[in-house]
């Protein structure tokens, strides 16, 4: 269980970036997680509220992308889907490949911020 | 007041890569090889590194140790025996170790004069997968007590390792432990990774101990790969034939300039009696 550490980790990044857009108040975060990354989306939904008390983050909604593995097939040449992480098999031909696509993301996607409407006088 | 969308596209985790890649940087400037170490506790972890880290130093190779428990210096001083500089790193509760921990403590370690640094992680198959330490391979440890089964209960850190080991293979028969299977499933979550069976007791699995004529399969050997060769790589030599796949490392943020794992050459011969091969041939085989 390390998603409070994950979770500090997206507090403090996703705080850099609001306060250097001139953000008052953060709405929400979404937040891109690859099935391979190692990391839940309950605990980090657990974790969130902890790991942005007394931010600009707080009170802020956490909305998860999760995103299954996507691999490669040479046989195929195309790009597939997994259905989750014990086999990687293209579910078409069988193949085993190891050529990941996609997976392992653990990305802060974007904020949904509130800034004033001009410089403050 | 007026809301947006401020579209961002960062690593969650972007602190620690960042120290990592200094960590890269720096020991790749300094020439010094490094391996981490990750699996459940009671693996073995400590028990290969003190027969490796043993029989380096008896060949008077410079290596030293970074071992992280959540308490206690026990393996620092199992470790130290051995002759090579060992540090303890202790989390205090947190359950894997990070770059920023690698960093405080390498003070003092003459990185120059090192050839290999091993990083023992915190005894854990979830959280050390999402943490980058700067290493250039990542092994992860299976025991025969744990059954075949580990890598399909815990495939991310699986799918994160350069390497897969399985130790205690004195235990095998015992525990009727079945190393195909387990090879199988291995390869089911993470293709091609090689996997080295070992016994840090009986000394099986480290390379001089092999009797002569046994199969080689798997272990990585003399290995430099360039940026254009295939991410799957076959090596066949008088003393082994190997597979290596390198495509986690180039994931993990290596600079793009191909990689080598001679330092990892060295870690399989331990044991070899007389001179071994300096360079052997690579040869890049696409995969299909």
């Amino acid at each position: 269980m390390h998603e409070l550490s994950i979770a500090l980790s997206l507090a403090e990044v996703a705080g850099e970036a609001a306060a250097k857009a001139g953000a008052r108040r953060v709405l929400a975060v979404r937040v891109r997680i690859g099935l391979l990354s190692g990391v839940a989306a309950d605990a980090l939904r657990f974790s969130y509220e902890l790991a942005t008390a007394g931010t600009l983050l707080e009170g802020s909604r956490l909305d998860i992308d999760e995103l299954p593995v996507v691999v490669f097939c040479p046989d195929c040449q195309a790009e597939r889907q997994l259905p989750g992480v014990q086999s990687f098999r293209c579910p078409v031909c069988g193949r085993l490949t190891g050529e990941l696509r996609q997976g392992k993301e653990l990305e802060l996607a974007s904020l949904e911020i509130e800034t004033p409407d001009e410089s403050a006088p | 007041m007026s809301t947006r969308i401020l579209e961002l596209r960062q690593n969650v985790l972007n602190k620690n890569d960042q120290l990592a890649r200094e960590l890269r940087t720096r020991f790749q400037r300094a020439g010094v090889f490094v391996a981490n170490l990750v699996s459940s506790p009671g693996t073995g972890k400590t028990a290969m590194l003190e027969r490796t880290l043993a029989e380096l130093v008896r060949r008077g190779r410079p290596v030293a140790a970074l071992v992280g428990d959540l308490e206690t210096d026990n393996d620092a001083r199992r470790l130290a025996a051995s002759g090579a500089p060992v540090r303890q790193i202790n989390t205090h509760g947190r359950c894997h170790l990070e770059a920023e921990m690698i960093g405080a403590h390498l003070e003092g370690f003459d990185l120059e004069g090192l050839e290999m640094l091993f990083i023992e992680n915190v005894g854990n198959l979830v959280c050390p997968a999402s943490y980058d330490l700067g290493e250039e391979l990542r092994l992860v440890l299976l025991s025969v007590t744990e059954g075949e089964d580990k890598p399909l209960k815990y495939p991310n850190i699986f799918n994160s390792a350069d390497a897969a080991i399985v130790t205690k293979m004195d235990l095998a028969a015992a525990c009727e432990f079945d190393l195909e299977t387990a090879r199988t499933n291995i390869q089911a979550v993470r293709p091609g990774l090689p996997v080295i069976p070992l016994s840090a007791r009986t000394g099986e699995g480290f390379l001089g101990c092999c009797p002569p004529g046994a199969s080689r399969e798997f272990f990585p050997i003399d290995l430099e790969v360039g940026p254009s060769h295939a991410e799957q790589i076959r090596l066949d030599t008088p003393h082994c034939s190997a597979r290596f796949d390198r495509r986690n490392v180039i994931d993990r943020g290596s600079d793009g300039e191909g990689m080598s794992v001679q330092g990892w050459v060295e870690f399989v011969k331990v044991g070899i009696p007389g001179p071994v091969h300096d360079t052997v041939p690579v040869m890049g085989e696409t995969p299909g």
